[in-house]
């Protein structure tokens, strides 16, 4: 029809049609109706396709929830809604059923966690204060699971750390779980690199896990040979070279803290795997001490009292520590009906080994002989293990290993597993034994003074004081009459000698005669010399005649 | 001078508004955001809360403004048309008064739109607080203006056509 050139002439043109207008406009009212149901169904099909899924919460109380009015946030941005909140069937729990966007659903697994944000004060934060005027809300973190999930557990707790922070989780078991608490900062270097995600209480009741998080990149600093330690509050240490004050940060004097530090030569170590479980220890020293891998399990069997002995006491030798107490247990031999205390012993050889020595074995005594005809060998030249006090106020008792080479030989035996160290009892022992021994001498003694035979004796003696008073009867009866014949012949002696002698009996006169008869005789030999000395010629001449 | 087509239109309006009825009813008429969170009313819901709040003259008079009388409203109409449709002689004078109160009401349920949009105009204050209708208030505003079209459309002299037939 372009071809067609133009017709000027317009004969053919054909009558007029009246084309009812009305028609068209009839079927343009129509129009509107069909863009109300278009607009309307549009509407109704946009609405539920972004009707996301409907899930349910379980929380312990329904605090600050509200049906219709809490909202459900990820990051602060509304996911979903509370459209309920009722009760579990058991009325222990509040469930609260939430619709979510559309956008959510692929983020609903298994473990993606909720709770309730709430004005919150932990480890040194303040954190939901905009709850505070808004109203709770609902906040979540999302999981990494691929297992889907529509029914969840709200957490009491918020998670400390949300799974997007990159960084990787370890593991802690300590004893107690001291004044640590979720939010409690972790320090590298007194940087603090992390915080711990959770606690919670062993199975069996024997201690704490906890769980940390390090903030990338820190966490690469954790390797295998990595020791965390408790740096809560102050640490004052007073020692030989004064007082050493040792603390983290103001932080965690006021809430506590874990500090962590590679062993020096550990530090090329790779990092360790997320998750890794760490022991905690309960300070600095104690997680620094080099820990020996190398050690050999002895076993010391003492008969004496171990009270004041712990387990981790230390064994002692010639003042080193070369090993702990591991157990301490009872024993008792039906054979000989005797108890003993078998303490369990652990010493690191490591500990002997001079670290500046670098011979072939670096020095290590019992390198790569059998240690146990090393230790034979010890045994016979007096190595002994003996309980000393180390404390004598608090009585605490240590081992000691030493040498004694009076003790009594003992057979090491060789089989044993683990070997036994022989022992010497302690010198309070042997003092004691010492005044024991006394004792039971004495308690002998006594003993065999028990065992006189008083009995016999005192028959004995009956007999003898018998035999004595038959003696003295029979004295009595024939000695004594034939005494007393002798005794009056003997008075009369005497009477008659007294008679002689007293002063009339002749014997005395006669003598006073015979006395008398020899004074004068000395007179006469007086007037004799007299004469003689005044007329000495008298000897020649004679006497002369008194010249009257 | 008559109204052209009156029946068809009247009809293609009203199935307009009936569809808009829906979603005027369902969707969130008013969105309110303050600082303590934000909130969406559908017009059920306002009224509910309302009610449950204590000043149920309020709720009643929204109850009947912004969901009776737009019901009663199509109802009426539906009435009109058929009875004009099957040519029904039935109480000309009846259905006569019963359009012109269609007429007249159908400005008043502009009630529920009026105060969203006093409400939108006035609350204001950003982060404080703001309201803003929801799309249920443009499908309401639209069931509102088709059902004046439509009874406008609407020629009540056809309901006098019948009587003339049958008469004649």
């Amino acid at each position: 029809m372009a071809e067609t050139p133009r017709r000027p002439d317009l004969p053919d043109i054909p009558d007029a049609v009246a084309v009812p207008k009305s028609r068209r406009s009839l079927q343009l009212v129509w129009v509107i109706p069909i863009v109300a149901a278009l607009v309307g169904g549009w509407l109704a099909v946009k609405t539920i396709l972004e009707q996301g899924p409907t899930i349910t919460i379980s929380f312990k109380t329904g605090e600050g929830l509200e049906a219709g009015k809490t909202k459900i946030k990820y990051k602060d941005v509304e996911i979903g809604t509370v459209t309920s909140v009722r009760f579990s069937k058991d009325v222990k729990r509040v469930i609260a059923t939430a619709e979510l966007t559309k956008e959510s659903e692929p983020y609903l697994v298994e473990d993606m966690q909720f709770w309730v944000v709430r004005p919150r004060i932990s480890g040194g934060s303040v954190s939901g204060l905009g709850t505070l005027l808004g109203g709770s809300y609902i906040g979540t973190d999302l999981g990494k699971s691929t297992q889907k999930r529509r029914d969840f557990i709200g957490l009491e707790v918020p998670p400390v750390i949300s799974t997007d922070v990159p960084g990787r989780q370890f593991v802690l078991h300590a004893d107690t779980l001291g004044s640590l608490d979720i939010g409690v900062p972790i320090f590298f270097r007194r940087f603090q690199v992390g915080q711990v995600a959770a606690y919670d209480l062993d199975k069996d009741g024997k201690g704490v896990t906890l769980k940390i998080f390090i903030n990338a990149p820190y966490d690469q600093y954790v390797n295998g040979n990595t020791r965390f330690w408790n740096a809560s509050g102050i640490d004052v240490t007073l020692d030989a070279s004064g007082i050493t004050v040792n603390t983290q940060s103001l932080v965690s004097i006021a809430i506590g803290g874990i500090a962590f530090q590679t062993l020096a030569g550990d530090s090329l170590l790779p990092p360790a795997e997320a998750d890794t479980a760490f022991q905690l220890f309960s300070d600095r020293t104690e997680a620094l001490k080099h820990k020996e891998t190398i050690y050999s399990d002895l076993i010391v069997v003492f008969r004496e009292s171990v009270r004041g002995l712990q387990v981790g006491a230390p064994v002692d030798f010639f003042g080193i520590t070369l090993g702990e107490v591991v157990a301490i247990k009872t024993q008792f031999n039906p054979a000989t009906a005797d108890f003993s205390i078998p303490v369990e012993i652990r010493i690191f050889p490591e500990r002997l080994t001079s670290r500046y020595l670098k011979g072939p074995k670096g020095g290590r005594i019992a390198g790569s002989e059998d240690p146990k005809k090393f230790m034979e060998g010890l045994v016979e030249h007096g190595f002994r293990a003996q309980l000393r006090t180390g404390n004598l106020l608090t009585g605490q008792l240590y081992i000691a290993l030493d040498f004694f080479p009076n003790a009594p030989k003992v057979k090491f035996d060789t089989s044993q597993e683990p070997p036994e160290i022989p022992v010497v009892p302690s010198g309070l022992q042997a003092l004691q034994k010492v005044l024991t021994e006394v004792a039971n001498k004495l308690s002998n003694i006594a003993g065999a003074l028990e065992k006189v035979p008083y009995g016999e004796i005192s028959k004995n003696l009956n007999e003898t004081l018998q035999s004595a008073n038959s003696l003295m009867k029979r004295l009595d009866k024939e000695i004594a009459p034939e005494a007393r014949d002798v005794l009056v012949e003997a008075r009369k002696s005497l009477t008659s000698a007294q008679q002689l002698m007293s002063a009339r009996g002749p014997l005395q006169q006669d003598t006073r005669e015979a006395m008398r008869e020899i004074a004068r005789a000395a007179e006469a030999l007086r007037v004799l010399a007299d004469y003689l000395e005044r007329h000495p010629e008298a000897l020649i001449r004679g006497k002369q005649e008194d010249k009257k | 001078m008559r109204k052209p087509d009156s029946i068809t239109r009247s009809w293609a309006l009203l199935i307009a508004a009936m569809i808009c009825y829906i979603p005027a009813n369902v969707l969130p008429v008013m969105q309110t955001g303050s600082l303590f969170g934000s909130q969406t009313d559908t017009i059920m819901s306002g009224v509910v809360y309302l009610w449950s709040s204590g000043s149920w003259p309020l709720a009643l008079l929204i109850f009947f403004a912004s969901i009776t009388v737009p019901m009663l409203k199509m109802l009426a109409l539906i009435v009109l048309l058929l009875s004009v449709q099957f040519r029904s002689a039935w109480r000309p004078k009846g259905r006569t008064r019963l359009y012109r109160v269609v007429e007249f009401v159908g400005r008043w349920s502009m009630l529920d739109i009026f105060v969203i949009g006093i409400l939108v105009a006035l609350v204001q204050f950003q982060a404080l607080a703001t309201i803003r209708p929801g799309p249920g208030a443009l499908a309401f505003g639209a069931v509102v203006v088709l059902t004046m079209f439509a009874a406008l459309a609407f020629d009540p002299r056809l309901i006098w056509d019948n009587m003339d037939k049958q008469h004649g």
